[in-house]
């Protein structure tokens, strides 16, 4: 017991006092998630409406492939993000691996399959009828886009929470193409597996605590926004 | 009726599902001002001849004109879009206050807050909606949701309301009052409208034609006493109400009024006909009375005949007869106690010789 409470106490001190090296971690898991899932919402979002809205031959096909790709292993996506930035790899000129931006790329991969495939199924769950309705009132294309996006809005922005939750709380392909590189690639979950493996409960504890709280303050804000505008 | 009535015409119209026609109008009309209502069961092509009419569905073949203009270009029925209005059976409203809705066809069409402030307030009083402009459109009743969508669609005040079974989810007084409001809304305005509707007596009134669908084609077209009293065939006369159809010959034939064999007995009925002609007597249950004792004048067929079964409808029963042949009679609860009726009694039934819609039976 006194191993954990230390390592609470120790944790919030680390937390309070703002230490410095704990900053630039949560900054840069901050950056990278971030960066990672707005990157995703662009792709994820378009794409996932352009499948919604239209009618094509293999579309319950390819709606499944996406949603099988919402449960990529971050691991498979390191090892494929690695090999193509591997020094004589496909894009190894670009001397991207083991660097911050290297992270987003993976965490692209990872979180778009999410949100475009929950977008899919936001859309799909509106009333069909609701699109001929809407052209009905005389919208535009683009008005009607707008429109149904606005009605989706609620599963939407769960869409964009799922996709930034799973890159935020990911490791496995951080670590392989981050490589975990003090001050310059290492992040929350990163940092924390290398503490706990050192003994440094402490340190580990913190950095939890941190990205527990960044997780869940994002989140937050994400459900004031999904929640905003519904009158009573 | 002239060509510069017209505001809607169509021309060949045929639709395909997935290579099965399920469409096909030679011709059709709208005039200006005019109510139409289009009838017909599930299945007979009522909606899809709504949602073709309306450019929501592109047919297989043929042509729409909007006043003449032929809607064949993608601009062309944009243009034709934004001066029409459309509400479905489901209420589709957007997840935003009533107000909000009522306004979303004319903020589409870029008006502005002013004008919005007045005209949304006049269109929801219309409906008697006004006390709910700030409510969410998820906490309404059926009919508060039906009602918040005509508002919105007539705000823009369309050339062309649509109507898509707009009452059918709704529960009868919820219906009759709201059938009765857009009776009203629609000859203040003077919108042109076409509806489609399952069999609904309420909503024919609204119209000045009826349309009557099956089977993806027009079987008959007429004004709503035509249609109710002149059906084409059995199945518009089962349609609007002959429930029972008996089949019959010729027996006389003189100065429009026929005697007609039905299972050997003889039933006089006013029409056209010749001796021998296998026909189709329809009648409705409303018109067939029914008496322990035989008191009718001659001017009615009578005939002996026991009750079967007994239907409870609402304020009247339904009566199954076997008179040799069977007929169904409707009374009011009332007037089946004055009698004392009861299953299995034996009775007397009678209708009147006009009562008798007879149709040439095709074999």
């Amino acid at each position: 017991m006194d191993l954990i409470l230390e390592g609470l106490l120790k944790a919030f001190h680390l937390i309070i006092s703002l230490d410095r090296e704990v900053l630039e971690i949560t900054w840069l898991s901050l950056k990278v998630s971030g960066t990672a899932t707005l990157i995703s919402i662009v792709i994820g979002v378009s794409l996932g409406m352009i499948i919604a809205l239209s009618t094509f031959p293999g579309k319950k096909l390819l709606i499944a492939v996406i949603n099988t790709g919402m449960g990529l292993p971050p691991v498979v996506v390191g090892l494929f993000v690695t090999v193509f930035l591997w020094r004589n790899g496909p894009f190894g000129f670009l001397n991207l691996l083991y660097s911050p931006s290297a992270m987003i790329i993976a965490q692209v991969v990872i979180a778009t399959p999410i949100v475009m495939g929950l977008s899919v199924a936001a859309l799909q769950s509106l009333p069909p009828m609701l699109r001929l309705q809407i052209l009905a009132l005389g919208a535009t294309r683009w008005q009607m886009v707008w429109l149904l996006s606005r009605e989706a809005r609620v599963p939407f922005m769960a869409a964009v929470m799922a996709g930034f939750g799973g890159v935020i709380s990911e490791i496995g392909a951080s670590i392989m193409v981050g490589g975990n590189i003090k001050g310059y690639s290492r992040v929350l979950t990163t940092a924390t597996v290398m503490e706990t493996g050192r003994g440094n409960f402490d340190m580990a504890f913190a950095l939890s605590i941190i990205l527990l709280l960044l997780v869940f303050v994002v989140n937050y804000l994400f459900t004031l926004l999904q929640q905003r505008e519904r009158p009573r | 009726m002239n060509v510069s009535e017209a505001v809607l015409t169509a021309e060949n119209l045929k639709v395909e599902l997935g290579g099965t026609p399920v469409l096909q109008v030679p011709s059709f009309r709208l005039n200006d001002k005019e109510v139409v209502t289009v009838v017909g069961p599930n299945g007979s092509g009522k909606t899809t001849l709504l949602l073709t009419l309306a450019c929501l569905l592109r047919p297989f073949s043929g042509g729409i004109s909007y006043r003449g203009e032929l809607l064949d270009s993608r601009d062309a029925v944009f243009r034709f879009r934004r001066k029409i209005s459309m509400v479905f059976q489901d209420p589709l409203l957007f997840d935003t206050t009533v107000y909000n809705n009522v306004a979303a066809g004319l903020r589409i069409r870029g008006l502005s807050k002013n004008e919005l402030k007045e005209r949304v307030p006049k269109y929801l009083k219309m409906f008697g909606i006004e006390h709910l402009a700030k409510r969410s459109a998820r906490k309404l009743s059926g009919g508060e949701s039906q009602r918040t969508s005509l508002a919105r669609a007539l705000v823009i005040e369309p050339e062309i309301l649509f109507l898509d079974e707009p009452f059918s989810a709704l529960d009868p007084p919820t219906r009759h009052a709201l059938i009765h409001d857009l009776a009203r809304v629609l000859q203040e305005t003077g919108t042109t409208t076409l509806m489609v509707t399952h069999v609904e007596f309420e909503a024919m009134k609204l119209s000045g034609r009826i349309v009557v669908m099956n089977g993806g084609s027009i079987i008959q077209t007429g004004s709503p006493s035509a249609v109710m009293d002149n059906p084409v065939d059995v199945f518009v006369a089962k349609l609007v109400g002959m429930e029972a159809v008996l089949n019959g010959k010729v027996l006389e034939s003189s100065n429009g009024s026929l005697v007609i064999s039905i299972y050997g007995k003889q039933v006089c009925a006013l029409g056209q006909g010749k001796p021998e002609e296998e026909v189709n007597c329809c009648i409705r249950p409303e018109n067939i009375s029914v008496d322990t004792r035989n008191v009718s004048g001659e001017d009615r067929n009578v005939f002996a005949g026991r009750i079967t079964h007994v239907y409870s409808m609402g304020p009247f029963l339904k009566l199954n007869l076997d008179c040799g042949f069977p007929l169904i009679s409707l009374v009011t609860r009332d007037a089946f106690a004055k009698l004392g009726l009861a299953e299995k009694m034996d009775i007397y039934a009678s209708f009147r010789p006009a009562s008798v819609h007879v149709l040439k039976r095709n074999i």
